[in-house]
């Protein structure tokens, strides 16, 4: 039924709503909250798999959105809002969120209804945001999570005398056990029918900009709810005596870290090694099956390589993401942040920064996606600036095969070499930070803040949506990328056409500009062959290796001993050492580009980057070439 | 916020002053307006009780319990956070 689809107003105030007509607009609930609300467990529990992720137009802030289904096949749309302590537009955050309550975020609904999510253990302070919420007039929930809790550590809250006192319908609830979440699905069921309403609260909402009114309004409206706060959490004091203990704090620190560093590269070699062998023996099947054509040639080396390049790296992306959501979700990271604050903040960075620049030795993609928790918009900058200089795995197979060719096989010279790499990427990524928060990112006059949460056990299904999602996320940016780079490598060593056949590498367009920029790289110690692979590299770092395996006719693997031979008599010791410093500082990886394009919102940052990175990179490659080659 | 009598701003004692476990009354902020507004909004009101606990290696960032949570600052955050002569 569609009659009343596009008729204004007028005489339907006194019609009830048709009940087909359900289905006809898209009803959409916010949920809003305080950081540290449990706003993402009850976002999950009510959505689970049925959710996306997406920028709001114009920002960088992220937001999710899912369906949730209810009685008679309705649905509503959920919008995970950032999370807040005010609506007054200070920050980013609290800009999104004001502008969606008010209907003035373009392309997103006014909401019909708001889930104003709060933890009922810290009532007194998260009421606080109660006031401006309620004062929109738009039907509202309250609901008070984290019931569970509240109860085991002796506090109690009467919800028939806050409803009263707020004039909104009141829901205790645990979002991690599913108390209680039946009333939230009433209240949407009723947003769904058009009855959810809003009565006037029997309190006076307090002077909005006023801070310290607003908490004196919250404490009355707790009295008036009979509202007994929890005694201390017991267990969070004890695990903070340990896990922020002078001595034991830092050890347990660096265990942890040590712990995830060391899973993330053994743990995940053999899931690698398997997805490798999976992508190449498949790769065989079709070369097998398919015609030989240059559709073949094209499926085989262009997509098949780049999806097999970007998937090896999956079992490594998603035990970081994992070790990130089951750190975040504990309760560790605040203290893990903590514990690194004053080391970091000798270089003008902060503890917040620690984990992204630990998750770029996996990769920078998600280590840039990590930097959201840092609130600081210049600390964040700063953290995805300097989190590519960090040695990511994909520069580990040209690591190796140049090691393995050039450094003599003696004990530890091998070893001592990737280390030296390791520690470049370091110190560039620490003298970079100095630099750009003593410049242009000197830091505002937001200090470092941090509120520590209960340590609380992880909610596995949470975590487990996160891991789906962060994955999803990390397969689209990189995975379109790197896709359509290597299609487009593969186009440029293709053609010309040459009597209807491919031409070889050096007559191809890659080989061309390969010969183009060949004066620029002369000095540096490299000839066209290493050019075409520095090109081919752009899209990813590691495809420089298959590609002077195509170019010199060997196997492209890092471990070939006849491309090693090849490259000894093209590369002297100088450029080959220099090949190793260029790729320890050049921003050689389209993926993070597009990423950091779209974490800062713009260009500037990512063209910045990527000047800055392949400058240095190009210097330090002159000044290792130029000066080997002078002792030598 | 309301003017205090000159005798407070004479102790001048922060945060930063006491010792773990001390409990003290938060006098005012003397930051800047947008920082001051933020550190309510995390429950450093004037009025509220103060306590100091855990602390990074080395003292600095250190945890301060108030109003039901624990937030941390920085040291030099921390001294611009007055409390009332007790």
């Amino acid at each position: 039924m569609s009659a009343c689809d596009g008729c204004a107003g007028g005489t339907l105030a006194t019609l009830p709503p048709p009940v087909p007509a359900i289905g006809l607009r898209q009803t959409t609930v916010a949920l809003v909250g305080p950081p540290n609300s449990g706003k993402s467990t009850l976002f999950n529990r009510l959505t689970g798999m049925r959710q996306k992720v997406a920028n709001f137009p114009g920002v960088t802030v992220e937001h999710h959105t899912g369906r949730v289904t209810l009685e008679r096949d309705s649905e509503v749309v959920l919008v995970d809002l950032p999370g807040v302590y005010s609506l007054a537009p200070r920050s980013e955050d609290e800009q999104v969120t004001h502008d969606v309550l008010a209907g003035e975020m373009p392309g997103v609904a006014k909401p019909d209804a708001i889930l104003l999510i709060l933890d009922c253990t810290n009532l007194g302070r998260h009421l606080v945001l109660a006031a401006p919420i309620l004062s929109l007039g738009i039907p509202t929930l309250v609901v008070l999570n984290m019931v569970d809790d509240l109860r085991k550590r002796g506090g109690e809250i009467d919800p028939a005398a806050l409803a009263a006192q707020l004039g909104a319908p009141v829901a205790l609830i645990s979002a991690y056990t599913g108390e209680g979440v039946e009333k939230v699905s009433e209240f949407l069921n009723k947003t769904v029918a058009g009855k959810a309403t809003r009565r006037a609260p029997a309190m006076q909402l307090p002077v909005l900009n006023d801070i310290p009114k607003c908490r004196a309004w919250a404490a009355r409206v707790g009295t008036g709810a009979d509202y007994r706060a929890p005694a201390p959490p017991v267990w969070t004091r004890r695990l903070d005596s340990v896990f922020l203990h002078p001595i034991a704090g830092p050890i347990i620190f660096l265990l942890v870290v040590c712990g995830v560093f060391l899973t993330i590269f053994y743990g995940a070699d053999p899931l690698m090694k398997g997805l490798k062998s999976g992508v190449l023996i498949s790769g065989a099947w079709l070369a097998q099956v398919l015609p030989p054509s240059p559709v073949r040639s094209l499926l085989l080396e262009g997509v098949w390589g780049g999806v097999g390049s970007v998937v090896v790296f999956l079992p490594q992306i998603l035990l970081l993401f994992f070790f990130i959501a089951l750190l975040e979700d504990s309760g560790y990271l605040a203290r893990a942040a903590l514990i690194a604050d004053r080391t970091m903040s000798k270089f003008g960075l902060q503890g917040k920064s620690f984990i992204p620049l630990l998750s770029a030795y996996a990769c920078a993609v998600p280590a840039i996606m990590a930097t959201r928790t840092i609130e600081n918009k210049r600390d964040r900058i700063a953290t995805i600036l300097i989190a590519p200089f960090m040695t990511c795995s994909a520069r580990l197979p040209v690591y190796t095969l140049i090691i393995a060719a050039f450094i003599p096989n003696k004990p530890g010279a091998q070893a001592a070499a990737l280390l030296g790499l390791y520690a470049a990427g370091f110190l560039a990524a620490l003298a970079t930070a100095r630099v750009l928060k003593s410049t242009i990112l000197k830091s505002t006059r937001t200090p470092f803040m941090l509120e520590m949460p209960a340590y609380r056990w992880p909610a596995w299904r949470s975590i487990g949506l996160r891991l789906v999602d962060r994955s999803v996320i990390f397969l689209k940016r990189a995975g379109t990328v790197i896709l359509i780079g290597t299609v487009l490598l593969w186009v440029v060593a293709h053609l010309p056409l040459q009597d209807g056949h491919a031409p070889t590498v050096a007559d191809s367009l890659a080989g061309t500009v390969g010969r183009t920029i060949e004066p620029v790289i002369k000095p540096l110690g490299f000839n066209w062959k290493i050019g075409i692979g520095l090109i081919t590299s752009l899209a990813a770092r590691e495809m420089i290796v298959g590609t002077l395996g195509t170019i010199y006719g060997m196997e492209g693997d890092e471990h070939s001993p006849g491309l090693q031979e090849a490259l000894h008599k093209d590369l002297t010791m100088g450029g080959a050492l220099a090949l190793l410093i260029f790729f320890a500082f050049a921003m050689q990886c389209m993926s993070t580009m597009a990423v950091v394009r779209r974490e800062t919102g713009g260009w500037k940052w990512p063209i910045l980057q990527f000047t800055y990175m392949s400058g240095l990179a190009y210097i330090c490659a002159l000044i290792v070439n130029q000066t080997v080659s002078r002792l030598g | 916020m309301a003017a205090k009598p000159a005798a407070h701003r004479a102790s001048g004692r922060s945060l930063a002053d006491l010792r773990a476990g001390e409990h003290a009354v938060l006098d005012r902020l003397e930051l800047p307006d947008d920082v001051a507004r933020r550190l309510m909004e995390l429950g450093f009101l004037p009025g509220h009780t103060v306590t100091p606990a855990h602390s990074a290696p080395g003292g600095d960032p250190r945890v301060f319990r108030v109003d039901g949570s624990e937030i941390a600052l920085r040291r030099d955050t921390a001294s611009h956070l007055l409390v009332r002569a007790s």
